[in-house]
Protein backbone atom coordinates (compact mmCIF):
# COMPACT_ATOMS: atom_id res chain seq x y z
CA UNK A 1 0.00 0.00 0.00
CA UNK A 2 2.43 2.40 1.08
CA UNK A 3 5.26 1.31 -1.50
CA UNK A 4 1.80 2.06 -4.52
CA UNK A 5 1.24 5.15 -3.13
CA UNK A 6 5.18 6.34 -2.86
CA UNK A 7 5.94 4.81 -6.41
CA UNK A 8 2.73 6.85 -7.98
CA UNK A 9 3.74 9.80 -5.89
CA UNK A 10 7.20 9.67 -7.02
CA UNK A 11 5.94 8.67 -10.69
CA UNK A 12 3.74 11.50 -11.19
CA UNK A 13 6.48 13.97 -10.05
CA UNK A 14 9.17 13.09 -12.49
CA UNK A 15 6.55 13.35 -15.40
CA UNK A 16 5.24 16.56 -14.30
CA UNK A 17 8.35 18.42 -13.37
CA UNK A 18 9.96 17.30 -16.51
CA UNK A 19 6.48 18.66 -18.68
CA UNK A 20 7.27 21.55 -16.19
CA UNK A 21 11.43 21.59 -17.48
CA UNK A 22 9.94 21.95 -21.29
CA UNK A 23 6.83 24.72 -19.99
CA UNK A 24 8.93 26.77 -17.71
CA UNK A 25 9.66 30.42 -19.41
CA UNK A 26 12.39 31.25 -16.79
CA UNK A 27 15.27 28.77 -17.05
CA UNK A 28 16.56 29.14 -13.63
CA UNK A 29 12.47 27.76 -12.98
CA UNK A 30 13.82 24.79 -15.83
CA UNK A 31 16.72 23.68 -13.93
CA UNK A 32 15.17 23.63 -10.66
CA UNK A 33 12.41 21.95 -12.03
CA UNK A 34 15.06 19.32 -13.26
CA UNK A 35 16.82 19.08 -10.00
CA UNK A 36 13.18 18.10 -8.40
CA UNK A 37 13.05 15.48 -11.24
CA UNK A 38 15.99 13.48 -10.76
CA UNK A 39 15.43 13.70 -6.85
CA UNK A 40 12.15 11.76 -7.75
CA UNK A 41 13.93 9.43 -10.12
CA UNK A 42 16.10 8.20 -7.17
CA UNK A 43 12.88 7.76 -5.31
CA UNK A 44 11.66 5.41 -7.66
CA UNK A 45 15.12 3.82 -7.75
CA UNK A 46 14.91 3.20 -3.76
CA UNK A 47 11.85 1.41 -4.41
CA UNK A 48 12.94 -0.80 -6.23
CA UNK A 49 15.50 -1.75 -4.14
CA UNK A 50 18.48 -0.12 -5.82
CA UNK A 51 19.19 2.39 -2.86
CA UNK A 52 23.12 2.42 -4.47
CA UNK A 53 22.29 4.21 -7.79
CA UNK A 54 19.65 6.00 -6.16
CA UNK A 55 22.68 7.47 -3.85
CA UNK A 56 24.41 7.82 -6.73
CA UNK A 57 22.05 9.85 -8.74
CA UNK A 58 21.39 12.19 -6.11
CA UNK A 59 25.28 12.79 -5.26
CA UNK A 60 26.08 12.93 -8.98
CA UNK A 61 22.92 14.47 -11.21
CA UNK A 62 21.71 16.65 -8.53
CA UNK A 63 24.94 17.01 -6.22
CA UNK A 64 27.27 18.37 -8.73
CA UNK A 65 26.21 18.66 -12.62
CA UNK A 66 22.71 20.36 -11.79
CA UNK A 67 24.85 22.97 -9.44
CA UNK A 68 27.28 23.08 -12.51
CA UNK A 69 23.97 23.32 -15.02
CA UNK A 70 22.22 26.16 -12.33
CA UNK A 71 25.03 28.06 -12.15
CA UNK A 72 26.23 28.86 -15.69
CA UNK A 73 22.37 29.34 -16.25
CA UNK A 74 21.96 31.56 -13.28
CA UNK A 75 24.65 33.29 -14.57
CA UNK A 76 23.45 33.94 -18.29
CA UNK A 77 21.99 37.06 -19.21
CA UNK A 78 19.01 35.40 -21.73
CA UNK A 79 16.66 37.83 -24.08
CA UNK A 80 13.58 35.53 -23.43
CA UNK A 81 11.91 37.44 -26.84
CA UNK A 82 14.58 36.15 -29.17
CA UNK A 83 14.50 32.81 -27.60
CA UNK A 84 10.77 32.73 -28.82
CA UNK A 85 11.48 33.77 -31.78
CA UNK A 86 13.27 30.97 -33.27
CA UNK A 87 10.21 29.08 -31.79
CA UNK A 88 8.21 28.85 -35.61
CA UNK A 89 12.24 28.51 -37.39
CA UNK A 90 12.67 25.52 -35.59
CA UNK A 91 9.46 24.14 -35.46
CA UNK A 92 9.55 21.73 -38.18
CA UNK A 93 12.84 20.44 -36.70
CA UNK A 94 11.51 19.65 -33.40
CA UNK A 95 8.19 18.00 -35.43
CA UNK A 96 10.67 15.58 -37.08
CA UNK A 97 12.91 15.22 -33.60
CA UNK A 98 9.87 13.88 -31.64
CA UNK A 99 8.16 11.40 -34.71
CA UNK A 100 11.68 9.68 -34.66
CA UNK A 101 11.38 9.61 -30.99
CA UNK A 102 8.39 8.32 -30.62
CA UNK A 103 9.02 5.86 -33.49
CA UNK A 104 11.90 4.62 -31.45
CA UNK A 105 9.68 4.21 -28.45
CA UNK A 106 7.08 2.27 -30.52
CA UNK A 107 9.83 -0.09 -31.79
CA UNK A 108 11.68 -0.49 -27.99
CA UNK A 109 8.12 -1.54 -26.66
CA UNK A 110 7.29 -3.76 -29.86
CA UNK A 111 11.03 -5.34 -29.29
CA UNK A 112 10.42 -5.66 -25.37
CA UNK A 113 7.21 -7.56 -25.75
CA UNK A 114 9.06 -10.09 -28.24
CA UNK A 115 11.36 -10.94 -25.56
CA UNK A 116 14.90 -10.23 -25.09
CA UNK A 117 17.97 -10.56 -26.96
CA UNK A 118 20.98 -13.24 -25.44
CA UNK A 119 23.26 -11.43 -24.86
CA UNK A 120 25.11 -14.35 -23.60
CA UNK A 121 27.82 -14.40 -20.06
CA UNK A 122 30.95 -12.16 -19.82
CA UNK A 123 33.99 -14.84 -20.19
CA UNK A 124 34.33 -15.21 -16.14
CA UNK A 125 31.37 -14.35 -15.02
CA UNK A 126 30.17 -16.06 -11.93
CA UNK A 127 26.60 -16.75 -10.95
CA UNK A 128 24.56 -13.81 -9.35
CA UNK A 129 24.99 -12.71 -5.76
CA UNK A 130 21.85 -12.84 -4.47
CA UNK A 131 22.30 -11.69 -1.00
CA UNK A 132 24.27 -9.46 -0.90
CA UNK A 133 24.14 -5.55 -0.41
CA UNK A 134 23.74 -4.22 -3.73
CA UNK A 135 26.22 -1.83 -2.96
CA UNK A 136 28.33 -5.32 -2.50
CA UNK A 137 26.72 -6.83 -5.86
CA UNK A 138 27.59 -3.79 -8.07
CA UNK A 139 31.13 -3.57 -6.64
CA UNK A 140 31.55 -7.37 -7.63
CA UNK A 141 30.18 -7.35 -10.97
CA UNK A 142 31.89 -4.04 -12.03
CA UNK A 143 35.27 -4.96 -10.49
CA UNK A 144 35.90 -8.64 -11.03
CA UNK A 145 33.22 -8.91 -14.68
CA UNK A 146 33.78 -5.98 -16.74
CA UNK A 147 37.25 -4.86 -14.92
CA UNK A 148 38.23 -3.99 -18.56
CA UNK A 149 35.29 -2.01 -19.50
CA UNK A 150 35.79 -0.16 -15.89
CA UNK A 151 39.04 0.49 -16.46
CA UNK A 152 39.14 1.87 -19.98
CA UNK A 153 35.79 4.15 -19.44
CA UNK A 154 37.87 5.44 -16.49
CA UNK A 155 41.05 6.26 -19.30
CA UNK A 156 38.43 7.46 -21.62
CA UNK A 157 37.40 10.32 -19.37
CA UNK A 158 40.99 11.05 -17.88
CA UNK A 159 41.89 12.08 -21.54
CA UNK A 160 39.19 13.97 -21.68
CA UNK A 161 39.63 16.07 -18.50
CA UNK A 162 43.50 16.44 -19.48
CA UNK A 163 42.05 17.81 -23.09
CA UNK A 164 40.06 20.01 -21.14
CA UNK A 165 42.53 21.51 -19.08
CA UNK A 166 45.33 21.76 -22.01
CA UNK A 167 42.40 23.26 -23.98
CA UNK A 168 41.45 26.04 -21.13
CA UNK A 169 45.09 26.62 -19.74
CA UNK A 170 46.79 29.30 -20.36
CA UNK A 171 50.53 29.93 -19.43
CA UNK A 172 51.08 33.30 -18.22
CA UNK A 173 54.60 34.89 -17.66
CA UNK A 174 56.06 34.84 -14.61
CA UNK A 175 55.33 38.45 -12.86
CA UNK A 176 52.28 39.22 -14.59
CA UNK A 177 49.42 41.30 -12.71
CA UNK A 178 47.40 39.07 -10.26
CA UNK A 179 49.87 36.15 -9.73
CA UNK A 180 50.67 35.00 -6.80
CA UNK A 181 53.11 33.17 -4.75
CA UNK A 182 51.79 31.44 -2.73
CA UNK A 183 55.22 30.17 -0.57
CA UNK A 184 56.59 33.70 -0.89
CA UNK A 185 53.25 35.37 0.88
CA UNK A 186 53.54 32.50 3.76
CA UNK A 187 57.53 33.28 4.23
CA UNK A 188 56.83 37.23 4.73
CA UNK A 189 57.49 38.30 8.02
CA UNK A 190 56.87 41.84 9.68
CA UNK A 191 60.54 42.57 10.15
CA UNK A 192 60.73 42.56 6.10
CA UNK A 193 57.01 43.84 5.36
CA UNK A 194 57.21 46.73 7.79
CA UNK A 195 59.32 49.69 8.66
CA UNK A 196 59.74 51.82 11.72
CA UNK A 197 60.17 55.52 11.26
CA UNK A 198 59.90 58.50 13.69
CA UNK A 199 59.57 61.47 11.61
CA UNK A 200 60.34 65.17 13.01
CA UNK A 201 57.93 67.71 12.96
CA UNK A 202 58.05 69.74 9.45
CA UNK A 203 59.87 66.75 7.63
CA UNK A 204 58.11 64.16 5.62
CA UNK A 205 59.59 60.56 5.15
CA UNK A 206 61.71 59.10 2.90
CA UNK A 207 60.60 55.38 1.79
CA UNK B 1 8.28 0.86 17.61
CA UNK B 2 6.48 -0.52 14.70
CA UNK B 3 5.41 -4.03 17.06
CA UNK B 4 4.49 -1.65 20.15
CA UNK B 5 2.01 0.00 17.76
CA UNK B 6 1.10 -2.98 16.05
CA UNK B 7 0.45 -4.63 19.80
CA UNK B 8 -2.01 -1.49 19.98
CA UNK B 9 -3.85 -3.84 17.36
CA UNK B 10 -2.87 -1.37 13.78
CA UNK B 11 -2.01 -3.06 10.71
CA UNK B 12 1.72 -3.89 9.70
CA UNK B 13 1.21 -0.25 7.35
CA UNK B 14 0.08 1.58 9.36
CA UNK B 15 2.15 0.82 12.54
CA UNK B 16 5.18 1.74 10.49
CA UNK B 17 3.79 4.53 9.33
CA UNK B 18 2.70 5.59 12.87
CA UNK B 19 5.84 4.29 14.16
CA UNK B 20 8.30 6.32 11.37
CA UNK B 21 6.31 9.70 12.02
CA UNK B 22 6.92 9.31 15.90
CA UNK B 23 10.81 8.63 14.90
CA UNK B 24 11.36 11.47 12.99
CA UNK B 25 9.64 13.87 15.58
CA UNK B 26 11.70 12.43 18.42
CA UNK B 27 15.00 13.06 16.46
CA UNK B 28 13.76 16.67 14.45
CA UNK B 29 12.34 18.24 18.05
CA UNK B 30 15.35 17.55 20.00
CA UNK B 31 17.61 18.97 17.36
CA UNK B 32 15.39 21.77 17.41
CA UNK B 33 16.09 21.87 21.23
CA UNK B 34 20.14 21.39 20.71
CA UNK B 35 20.29 24.07 17.84
CA UNK B 36 18.79 26.76 20.45
CA UNK B 37 21.10 25.30 22.79
CA UNK B 38 24.35 25.45 21.16
CA UNK B 39 23.76 28.99 19.62
CA UNK B 40 23.58 29.93 23.16
CA UNK B 41 26.62 27.57 23.54
CA UNK B 42 28.47 29.08 20.76
CA UNK B 43 28.13 32.94 21.91
CA UNK B 44 29.59 32.21 25.55
CA UNK B 45 32.41 30.55 24.29
CA UNK B 46 33.38 33.48 21.82
CA UNK B 47 32.74 35.67 24.48
CA UNK B 48 34.76 33.64 27.33
CA UNK B 49 37.66 33.51 24.45
CA UNK B 50 37.41 37.55 24.27
CA UNK B 51 36.91 38.44 27.68
CA UNK B 52 33.25 39.25 27.67
CA UNK B 53 30.47 37.86 29.56
CA UNK B 54 28.22 37.19 26.61
CA UNK B 55 24.48 36.22 27.00
CA UNK B 56 23.48 36.46 30.54
CA UNK B 57 20.53 38.39 31.20
CA UNK B 58 17.58 36.52 29.70
CA UNK B 59 16.77 33.33 32.11
CA UNK B 60 19.57 31.72 34.40
CA UNK B 61 23.15 32.66 32.98
CA UNK B 62 21.33 33.62 30.19
CA UNK B 63 19.93 30.54 28.74
CA UNK B 64 16.51 31.24 27.52
CA UNK B 65 18.44 33.89 24.94
CA UNK B 66 17.62 31.89 22.22
CA UNK B 67 14.48 31.26 22.27
CA UNK B 68 13.99 35.36 22.89
CA UNK B 69 15.64 35.23 20.07
CA UNK B 70 13.59 33.02 18.36
CA UNK B 71 10.36 34.95 20.04
CA UNK B 72 11.56 38.19 18.77
CA UNK B 73 12.24 36.76 15.03
CA UNK B 74 8.36 35.17 14.57
CA UNK B 75 6.71 38.65 16.05
CA UNK B 76 8.80 40.46 13.10
CA UNK B 77 7.18 41.37 9.45
CA UNK B 78 8.13 38.75 6.61
CA UNK B 79 9.39 41.19 4.00
CA UNK B 80 9.53 39.95 0.40
CA UNK B 81 11.48 42.60 -1.92
CA UNK B 82 9.28 43.62 -5.05
CA UNK B 83 11.82 42.57 -7.50
CA UNK B 84 12.58 38.92 -5.91
CA UNK B 85 11.55 35.77 -7.92
CA UNK B 86 8.65 35.46 -4.88
CA UNK B 87 7.86 31.38 -5.37
CA UNK B 88 11.70 31.02 -5.05
CA UNK B 89 12.37 33.32 -2.01
CA UNK B 90 9.99 31.82 -0.44
CA UNK B 91 11.35 28.34 -1.06
CA UNK B 92 14.86 28.75 -0.67
CA UNK B 93 14.83 28.72 3.66
CA UNK B 94 12.44 26.27 3.59
CA UNK B 95 14.73 23.94 0.91
CA UNK B 96 17.72 24.54 3.66
CA UNK B 97 15.79 23.87 6.83
CA UNK B 98 14.12 20.35 5.48
CA UNK B 99 17.64 19.09 3.86
CA UNK B 100 19.46 20.08 7.14
CA UNK B 101 16.90 17.78 9.18
CA UNK B 102 16.46 15.35 6.68
CA UNK B 103 20.13 14.14 7.35
CA UNK B 104 19.50 13.26 10.68
CA UNK B 105 17.55 9.99 9.69
CA UNK B 106 20.23 7.38 9.09
CA UNK B 107 22.36 8.92 12.38
CA UNK B 108 22.40 6.17 14.80
CA UNK B 109 22.23 7.31 18.34
CA UNK B 110 23.02 4.36 20.13
CA UNK B 111 23.16 0.88 18.55
CA UNK B 112 19.34 0.32 18.33
CA UNK B 113 18.49 4.31 18.23
CA UNK B 114 18.28 5.25 14.81
CA UNK B 115 15.27 5.71 12.31
CA UNK B 116 16.14 4.75 9.20
CA UNK B 117 19.37 1.86 9.34
CA UNK B 118 20.55 1.57 5.90
CA UNK B 119 23.11 0.41 4.24
CA UNK B 120 24.18 2.92 2.32
CA UNK B 121 23.66 5.57 5.27
CA UNK B 122 27.49 7.25 4.78
CA UNK B 123 26.08 7.69 0.93
CA UNK B 124 22.55 9.08 1.81
CA UNK B 125 24.45 11.60 3.81
CA UNK B 126 26.67 12.82 1.42
CA UNK B 127 23.73 13.01 -0.75
CA UNK B 128 22.08 14.93 1.27
CA UNK B 129 24.97 17.50 2.19
CA UNK B 130 25.36 17.85 -1.52
CA UNK B 131 21.50 19.24 -1.74
CA UNK B 132 22.35 22.08 1.28
CA UNK B 133 23.78 24.12 -1.47
CA UNK B 134 20.63 24.63 -2.99
CA UNK B 135 18.66 26.42 -0.23
CA UNK B 136 22.02 28.80 -0.39
CA UNK B 137 22.11 29.35 -4.25
CA UNK B 138 18.17 29.39 -4.88
CA UNK B 139 18.10 32.33 -1.92
CA UNK B 140 20.65 34.40 -3.45
CA UNK B 141 18.94 34.31 -7.03
CA UNK B 142 15.90 35.08 -6.29
CA UNK B 143 16.52 37.55 -4.02
CA UNK B 144 17.18 39.82 -6.88
CA UNK B 145 20.26 41.46 -5.58
CA UNK B 146 23.44 41.49 -6.09
CA UNK B 147 25.61 41.01 -2.75
CA UNK B 148 23.50 37.85 -2.44
CA UNK B 149 23.73 36.89 -5.38
CA UNK B 150 27.81 36.88 -5.47
CA UNK B 151 27.27 34.82 -1.84
CA UNK B 152 25.34 32.11 -4.08
CA UNK B 153 28.06 32.15 -6.40
CA UNK B 154 30.77 31.24 -3.73
CA UNK B 155 28.60 29.29 -2.00
CA UNK B 156 28.09 27.03 -5.24
CA UNK B 157 31.47 27.02 -5.40
CA UNK B 158 32.92 26.46 -2.42
CA UNK B 159 30.59 23.04 -1.44
CA UNK B 160 31.40 21.39 -4.83
CA UNK B 161 35.33 21.37 -4.03
CA UNK B 162 35.39 20.74 -0.76
CA UNK B 163 32.39 17.81 -1.33
CA UNK B 164 35.03 16.25 -3.56
CA UNK B 165 37.93 15.95 -0.49
CA UNK B 166 35.42 15.03 1.89
CA UNK B 167 33.87 12.23 -0.62
CA UNK B 168 37.60 10.61 -0.67
CA UNK B 169 37.82 10.80 3.03
CA UNK B 170 34.60 9.00 3.79
CA UNK B 171 35.84 6.40 0.81
CA UNK B 172 39.32 5.90 3.66
CA UNK B 173 37.13 5.32 6.38
CA UNK B 174 34.67 3.33 4.36
CA UNK B 175 38.16 0.76 3.17
CA UNK B 176 38.50 0.27 6.71
CA UNK B 177 35.58 -0.59 7.79
CA UNK B 178 34.28 -2.24 4.84
CA UNK B 179 30.98 -1.11 5.25
CA UNK B 180 28.80 2.10 4.09
CA UNK B 181 26.10 1.63 7.06
CA UNK B 182 26.77 3.96 10.09
CA UNK B 183 26.43 1.58 12.43
CA UNK B 184 29.00 -0.63 11.01
CA UNK B 185 30.98 1.67 11.16
CA UNK B 186 31.23 2.75 14.64
CA UNK B 187 31.61 -1.21 15.35
CA UNK B 188 34.34 -1.83 13.15
CA UNK B 189 36.07 0.95 15.19
CA UNK B 190 35.80 -1.14 18.66
CA UNK B 191 39.01 -1.88 20.13
CA UNK B 192 40.79 -0.50 16.57
CA UNK B 193 43.74 1.57 18.63
CA UNK B 194 46.00 -1.39 20.57
CA UNK B 195 42.85 -3.03 21.37
CA UNK B 196 41.46 -0.80 24.11
CA UNK B 197 41.24 2.47 22.27
CA UNK B 198 37.30 2.67 20.45
CA UNK B 199 37.94 5.22 17.48
CA UNK B 200 39.49 5.32 14.06
CA UNK B 201 41.66 8.73 15.29
CA UNK B 202 44.71 6.71 16.58
CA UNK B 203 45.27 4.97 13.67
CA UNK B 204 48.21 6.53 12.09
CA UNK B 205 47.25 6.57 8.75
CA UNK B 206 43.67 7.42 9.78
CA UNK B 207 44.71 10.49 11.76
CA UNK B 208 45.47 12.80 9.00
CA UNK B 209 42.56 12.34 7.30
CA UNK B 210 40.52 13.11 10.35
CA UNK B 211 42.64 16.68 10.70
CA UNK B 212 41.56 17.06 6.63
CA UNK B 213 38.42 15.84 7.06
CA UNK B 214 37.33 18.52 10.54
CA UNK B 215 38.69 21.24 8.28
CA UNK B 216 36.64 20.58 5.12
CA UNK B 217 33.05 20.30 7.72
CA UNK B 218 34.34 23.51 8.43
CA UNK B 219 33.98 24.65 4.77
CA UNK B 220 30.97 22.62 4.14
CA UNK B 221 28.96 24.60 6.70
CA UNK B 222 30.47 27.60 5.69
CA UNK B 223 31.72 27.90 9.34
CA UNK B 224 35.06 30.69 10.07
CA UNK B 225 37.61 30.68 8.45
CA UNK B 226 35.68 29.96 5.48
CA UNK B 227 32.79 32.12 5.76
CA UNK B 228 32.65 33.83 2.75
CA UNK B 229 28.96 33.32 1.75
CA UNK B 230 28.42 36.07 4.96
CA UNK B 231 31.47 38.06 4.42
CA UNK B 232 29.81 40.95 6.38
CA UNK B 233 33.05 43.21 5.35
CA UNK B 234 32.13 42.49 1.47
CA UNK B 235 28.98 41.22 1.08
CA UNK B 236 26.66 42.99 3.66
CA UNK B 237 25.18 39.51 5.27
CA UNK B 238 25.38 37.61 2.03
CA UNK B 239 22.71 35.24 0.72
CA UNK B 240 20.82 36.44 3.80
CA UNK B 241 20.46 40.01 2.95
CA UNK B 242 17.09 40.01 1.64
CA UNK B 243 15.40 38.00 4.42
CA UNK B 244 13.95 38.73 7.38
CA UNK B 245 11.75 37.74 10.01
CA UNK B 246 10.84 33.72 10.26
CA UNK B 247 12.33 32.90 6.82
CA UNK B 248 15.70 34.12 8.18
CA UNK B 249 15.30 32.25 11.09
CA UNK B 250 14.85 28.99 9.29
CA UNK B 251 18.20 29.77 7.61
CA UNK B 252 19.86 30.07 11.02
CA UNK B 253 18.69 26.33 12.26
CA UNK B 254 19.43 24.68 8.99
CA UNK B 255 22.76 26.22 9.23
CA UNK B 256 23.27 25.22 12.53
CA UNK B 257 21.27 21.86 12.17
CA UNK B 258 24.07 21.33 9.43
CA UNK B 259 27.04 22.16 11.87
CA UNK B 260 26.02 19.76 14.69
CA UNK B 261 25.66 16.90 12.00
CA UNK B 262 29.13 17.21 11.07
CA UNK B 263 29.93 17.22 15.07
CA UNK B 264 28.13 14.01 15.05
CA UNK B 265 30.01 12.77 11.90
CA UNK B 266 33.53 13.77 13.26
CA UNK B 267 32.06 11.78 16.57
CA UNK B 268 30.93 8.60 14.53
CA UNK B 269 33.53 8.21 11.74
CA UNK B 270 36.79 8.75 13.53
CA UNK B 271 35.83 8.94 17.12
CA UNK B 272 34.21 5.28 17.93
CA UNK B 273 30.58 7.27 17.76
CA UNK B 274 28.44 6.07 20.49
CA UNK B 275 31.36 3.35 21.51
CA UNK B 276 32.64 4.60 25.20
CA UNK B 277 36.41 5.78 24.57
CA UNK B 278 37.84 2.79 25.69
CA UNK B 279 37.21 -0.68 25.22
CA UNK B 280 36.53 -1.41 28.90
CA UNK B 281 33.73 -3.19 30.74
CA UNK B 282 32.36 -0.76 33.08
CA UNK B 283 32.06 2.14 30.56
CA UNK B 284 29.58 0.13 28.60
CA UNK B 285 27.09 0.87 31.25
CA UNK B 286 26.85 4.73 30.28
CA UNK B 287 24.34 4.65 27.44
CA UNK B 288 25.67 5.34 24.02
CA UNK B 289 24.05 8.10 23.32
CA UNK B 290 26.10 9.77 26.45
CA UNK B 291 29.37 9.10 24.61
CA UNK B 292 27.72 10.20 21.31
CA UNK B 293 26.78 13.64 22.50
CA UNK B 294 29.69 14.39 24.95
CA UNK B 295 31.94 13.79 21.71
CA UNK B 296 29.75 15.79 19.35
CA UNK B 297 29.86 18.35 22.03
CA UNK B 298 33.41 18.59 22.24
CA UNK B 299 33.65 19.36 18.23
CA UNK B 300 31.42 21.53 18.51
CA UNK B 301 33.19 23.47 21.30
CA UNK B 302 35.92 23.32 18.72
CA UNK B 303 34.18 25.08 15.91
CA UNK B 304 33.73 27.79 18.29
CA UNK B 305 37.17 27.51 18.90
CA UNK B 306 38.14 28.33 15.30
CA UNK B 307 35.64 30.90 14.98
CA UNK B 308 36.60 32.85 17.62
CA UNK B 309 40.71 32.64 17.06
CA UNK B 310 41.06 32.00 13.01
CA UNK B 311 40.62 35.05 10.61
CA UNK B 312 38.69 34.71 7.41
CA UNK B 313 40.52 33.27 4.40
CA UNK B 314 40.58 35.40 1.40
CA UNK B 315 38.69 33.36 -1.73
CA UNK B 316 42.01 32.19 -3.62
CA UNK B 317 43.16 30.69 -0.93
CA UNK B 318 40.25 28.92 -0.05
CA UNK B 319 40.11 27.40 -3.68
CA UNK B 320 43.61 26.46 -3.71
CA UNK B 321 43.39 24.53 -0.25
CA UNK B 322 40.38 22.66 -1.81
CA UNK B 323 41.90 21.21 -4.70
CA UNK B 324 45.46 22.37 -4.18
CA UNK B 325 46.31 20.97 -0.97
CA UNK B 326 43.40 18.50 0.42
CA UNK B 327 42.14 16.69 -2.99
CA UNK B 328 45.69 15.68 -3.75
CA UNK B 329 46.38 14.39 -0.77
CA UNK B 330 42.89 12.78 0.26
CA UNK B 331 43.59 11.15 -3.25
CA UNK B 332 46.79 9.78 -1.96
CA UNK B 333 45.68 8.86 1.12
CA UNK B 334 42.75 6.43 -0.41
CA UNK B 335 45.81 4.71 -2.51
CA UNK B 336 47.96 4.61 0.65
CA UNK B 337 45.50 3.26 2.69
CA UNK B 338 43.68 0.67 0.15
CA UNK B 339 46.98 -0.80 -0.73
CA UNK B 340 47.96 -1.07 3.02
CA UNK B 341 44.46 -2.95 3.65
CA UNK B 342 45.48 -5.42 0.45
CA UNK B 343 49.29 -5.70 1.67
CA UNK B 344 47.88 -6.67 4.80
CA UNK B 345 45.23 -8.73 3.74
CA UNK B 346 42.94 -6.94 5.71
CA UNK B 347 40.03 -8.17 3.21
CA UNK B 348 40.87 -11.97 3.57
CA UNK B 349 41.46 -14.83 0.97
CA UNK B 350 38.34 -13.02 -0.88
CA UNK B 351 40.52 -10.19 -1.76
Amino acid sequence: MIQTLAFYLFAALVIASAVMVIMARNPVHSVLWLILAFFNAAGLMVLVGAEFIAALLVIVYVGAVAVLFLFVVMMLDIDFASLRAGFVKNFPLGIAIALVLAAELIFGIGAYQAGRIELGVASGAAAPILDASNTASIGAVLYRDYLFLFEAAGLILLVAMVGAIVLTHRQRPDGARGQQNITKQVRRNPNEATVMKQPTVGEGVEL
Amino acid sequence: MTEFFQSLGMTYEWAWFVATFAGILLIALPVMLAVAMVIYVDRKVWAAINLRRGPNVVGPFGLLQSFADALKVMLQETIIPSAANKGIFIIAPIVTFTVALAAWAVIPFSETAVLANINVGLLYILAISSLSVYGVVMAGWASNSKYPFFSAMRAAAQMISYEVSIGFILVCVVLWAGTFNLNDIVMAQKGHGFGIINGYFFNILLFPMWVVFFISSLAETQRVPFDLTEAESELVAGYQTEYSSMAFAMFWLGEYANILLMCMLNALLFFGGWLPPIDWAPLYYVPGIVWLLLKAFFFFFMFSWVMATVPRYRYDQLMRLGWKVFLPMSLIFVVVISGYLMATGHYGAAA
